[in-house]
């Protein structure tokens, strides 16, 4: 049921139509297969090899050897276990505060806004409009703005709420605030897709049954939006696990915000490939297990 | 309000409620009093403004001008959830991410019932869904559905209970048999019902009283068999089963009856049936009332005679059998009888008469217009209020 969280709100009526075995759909489903293999699963493989690698004979930098070296891991998790909780600390708060930002706004698009189709159309295409600018160039933006000498940081000075040596570039807010804005449209699209198809009646009906504008949310709106909440969750949290530029020193972040991306960044490009894989595997194991629980959870009790 | 039930049933009060919507009028200065413990049926067609009343009690829309009150108290500017009112919606609008015992416990939980569970399980056992307590509202059939929903709002013992068609999803047998439970429901629970339909059967089968609703008026109020046996309007006349209407002027008003001078022969009408006794009126008489006969028969007082005509059309219903009668210069007289004998009483193309006694006969208010005697509907009012209707219901479907 997994995959059921990134379906959209409402029963599921394809589900009645005739089981019929067709080679058709295998032959078609071939493309996407043969693509996985090469790009997923094939470089999975070699992944889970490298990370198992030692030392080649010779103790070139950059030259190691097929083995069974679980050292690695361990030395991953000894090194870099602090790391680990501060990602997720890190992207756990960032799908905190971009729900809070997109929910809200995901409601009025979908809801709000639906007697308007066209208003409907043009903010969607503002919720989206960040992605015509390039990522990096839109987080260097954000590092001008939080600049020392910026607007922003003297100001805050100013009025007291910085002290004098305090700077914002290079802090855990800078990092989080970068990841939130970064992650916002990814959690905003499902959300929307699911609000943009709640039956308001049910939300009359609830009025009707002595429920007021809070109740109607909790009980009724939010329910029947999780799918679209639970997409919208993993869709950001996924990727800002992995996220090595906004915490990365040249951006956002300092050599106390690094994050796990930024670890398997710096250890592969300094060749110590091995223990860059284990610490890619072992990022990915840790992300799966939360995300699984996760859907597991939502998946059997209130996701339709 | 919270944590108790109302004693009872209270009286619904509309006074001058009108509902303006861009471009048409819904609703033009409605007065309209339920009284408490009544089974009150607005009928009438769609987009004639039945809904947007029932939508305008609940709170779901805001009057442009009137009062609405609910058992004296005026509820115009409340909120949809401060009303005693509950409502079973014609989508039935049951949570879909809650069981069946959750929807009907919904209302209750909101209002801090300590034994809601309880009380729930009771209305579903009103219902005999009881033992579908722990199901999903889509794993139930329409008929079920529909007995929650009633469930739902009956369970909250509301001064007053809102039905939005609710039985219009369902085929005729459920429809027959919901209709006598929710008789029964409600005669059980004593509550206030108003409920709307567009099913004339079903609005005389349940309703105490009816109010039939034509462009946004009250076109005539009263109980089903006042409103059947001696109708005030056109409208009313054709919307509530079929009539024969004629038109003529009336050349002697009489102490007991009018005389109306139709097709060069006098037809008589009780005086205190006819609501015009002076110019040109329509009459009209039901088609269960009108004897077919294959003589002339002799003039007699206390009957009307129309005649001769050929039979044009014979169709076999069932219980009755229905002839349509064409007598030169009038409109067509369609005439039921009942199928006491086997076979039709005559064949088609037949030479006949038709009688009725003058007490059948009933006058309209209306001011019969030039030609069309009968005004199509195309007026761009009513187009207006059909476009939307028609929009709404496909919003309703998507």
């Amino acid at each position: 049921m997994a995959f059921g969280a990134f379906a959209n709100t409402g029963p599921d009526l394809s589900a009645a139509a005739p089981r019929r075995r067709s080679y058709i759909a295998l032959i078609l489903l071939l493309p996407g297969v043969i693509y996985l293999l090469a790009t997923f699963v094939a470089p999975l493989v070699s992944l889970v090899l490298t990370s198992f690698k030692e030392p080649g004979g010779d103790f070139e930098v950059g030259e190691y050897v097929y083995a069974f070296r679980w050292e690695n891991y361990a030395e991953a998790i000894g090194r870099f276990g602090e790391i680990f909780l501060r990602t997720f600390g890190y992207s756990g708060l960032a799908t905190i505060f971009a729900l809070l930002i997109a929910y809200p706004l995901a409601y009025f698009i979908g809801v709000t806004l639906r007697r308007f189709p066209l208003w409907q159309s043009l903010t969607l295409i503002l919720v989206i409009a960040p992605f015509f600018i390039s990522f990096l160039l839109r987080t260097l933006a954000l590092k001008a703005i939080f600049a020392d000498e910026g607007v922003v940081v003297s100001t805050l000075q100013a009025v007291g709420i910085l002290g004098p040596e305090q700077y914002l570039n290079g802090t855990a807010f800078t990092v989080v605030l970068g990841l939130t804005y970064n992650y916002i449209p990814f959690m905003t699209l499902p959300i929307y897709a699911s609000l943009e198809r709640l039956d308001l009646r049910y939300v009359e009906a609830g009025g009707d049954l002595y429920a007021g504008p809070a109740q109607r949310f909790w009980r009724i709106i939010l329910p029947l939006s999780l799918p679209g909440v639970v997409s919208g969750m993993l869709l950001t949290f996924i990727p800002a696990s992995g996220d090595y530029v906004n915490a990365s020193k040249e951006f956002l972040g300092s050599t106390s915000t690094v994050m796990a991306g930024n670890v398997i960044n710096e250890l592969f490009f300094q060749s110590f490939y091995p223990l860059s894989a284990a610490v890619s595997i072992l990022l990915m194991v840790a992300i799966l297990i939360p995300v699984v629980a996760y859907v597991a959870k939502s998946g059997s009790e209130d996701l339709l | 309000m919270a944590g108790s039930f109302d004693e009872s049933g209270a009286d619904l009060e509309l006074v001058g409620v009108t509902k303006r919507f861009p471009g048409f009028t819904a609703i033009e200065n409605l007065n309209l009093t339920i009284p408490a413990g009544s089974f009150f049926a607005l009928l009438g067609p769609s987009g004639c403004g039945k809904t947007t009343t029932l939508r305008l009690v609940a709170g779901l829309e805001e009057p442009t001008a009137g009062r609405i009150l609910i058992g004296g108290k005026d509820v115009t500017s409340s909120k949809p959830h401060q009303r005693p009112v509950n409502t079973v919606f014609q989508s039935y609008a049951l949570f879909p991410h809650m069981t069946v015992l959750a929807n009907v416990a919904f209302g209750l939980k909101r209002r801090g019932m300590a034994n809601a569970q309880e009380l729930a399980h009771e209305a579903l056992r009103l219902v005999e869904l009881d033992h579908l307590a722990s199901r999903r509202p889509v794993q139930l059939s329409g008929g079920q559905q529909q007995r929650v929903a009633l469930a739902r709002a009956v369970v909250n013992r509301p001064a007053l209970l809102l039905l939005d068609e609710p039985l219009g999803a369902l085929d005729l047998k459920l429809r027959r048999q919901m209709q006598l439970e929710l008789k029964s429901i409600q005669s059980e629970v004593g509550l206030t019902f108003l409920h709307v339909t567009h099913d004339q059967e079903e609005a005389m089968t349940m309703a105490d009283t009816v109010a039939v609703m034509n462009k946004g008026r009250i076109e005539q109020m009263g109980a089903p068999e006042e409103l059947y046996e001696l109708p005030r309007t056109t409208f009313v006349a054709n919307f509530l089963g079929q009539s024969n209407l004629f038109i003529g002027d009336v050349v002697e008003a009489g102490a007991d009856a009018i005389t109306v001078d139709i097709a060069g022969l006098g037809i008589k009408v009780p005086r205190e049936r006819a609501q015009r006794h002076a110019g040109e009126v329509t009459i009209g008489v039901r088609p269960e009332k009108i004897t077919l006969l294959t003589k002339a028969p002799e003039a007699k007082a206390g009957s009307n005679v129309l005649g001769p005509g050929v039979v044009t059309d014979v169709s076999f219903t069932g219980v009755s059998t229905q002839y349509l009668v064409q007598i030169p210069g009038l409109p067509v007289i369609t005439v039921f009888a009942q199928n006491m004998a086997f076979g039709p009483l005559v064949e088609l193309g037949a030479e006949v008469w038709v009688s009725w006694a003058v007490e059948h006969g009933f006058g309209l208010a209306d001011e019969p217009g030039p030609e069309p005697k009968f005004a199509a509907d195309d007026d761009t009012k009513t187009i207006a209020v059909q476009r939307r209707q028609r929009l709404e219901d496909e919003l309703d479907e998507a």
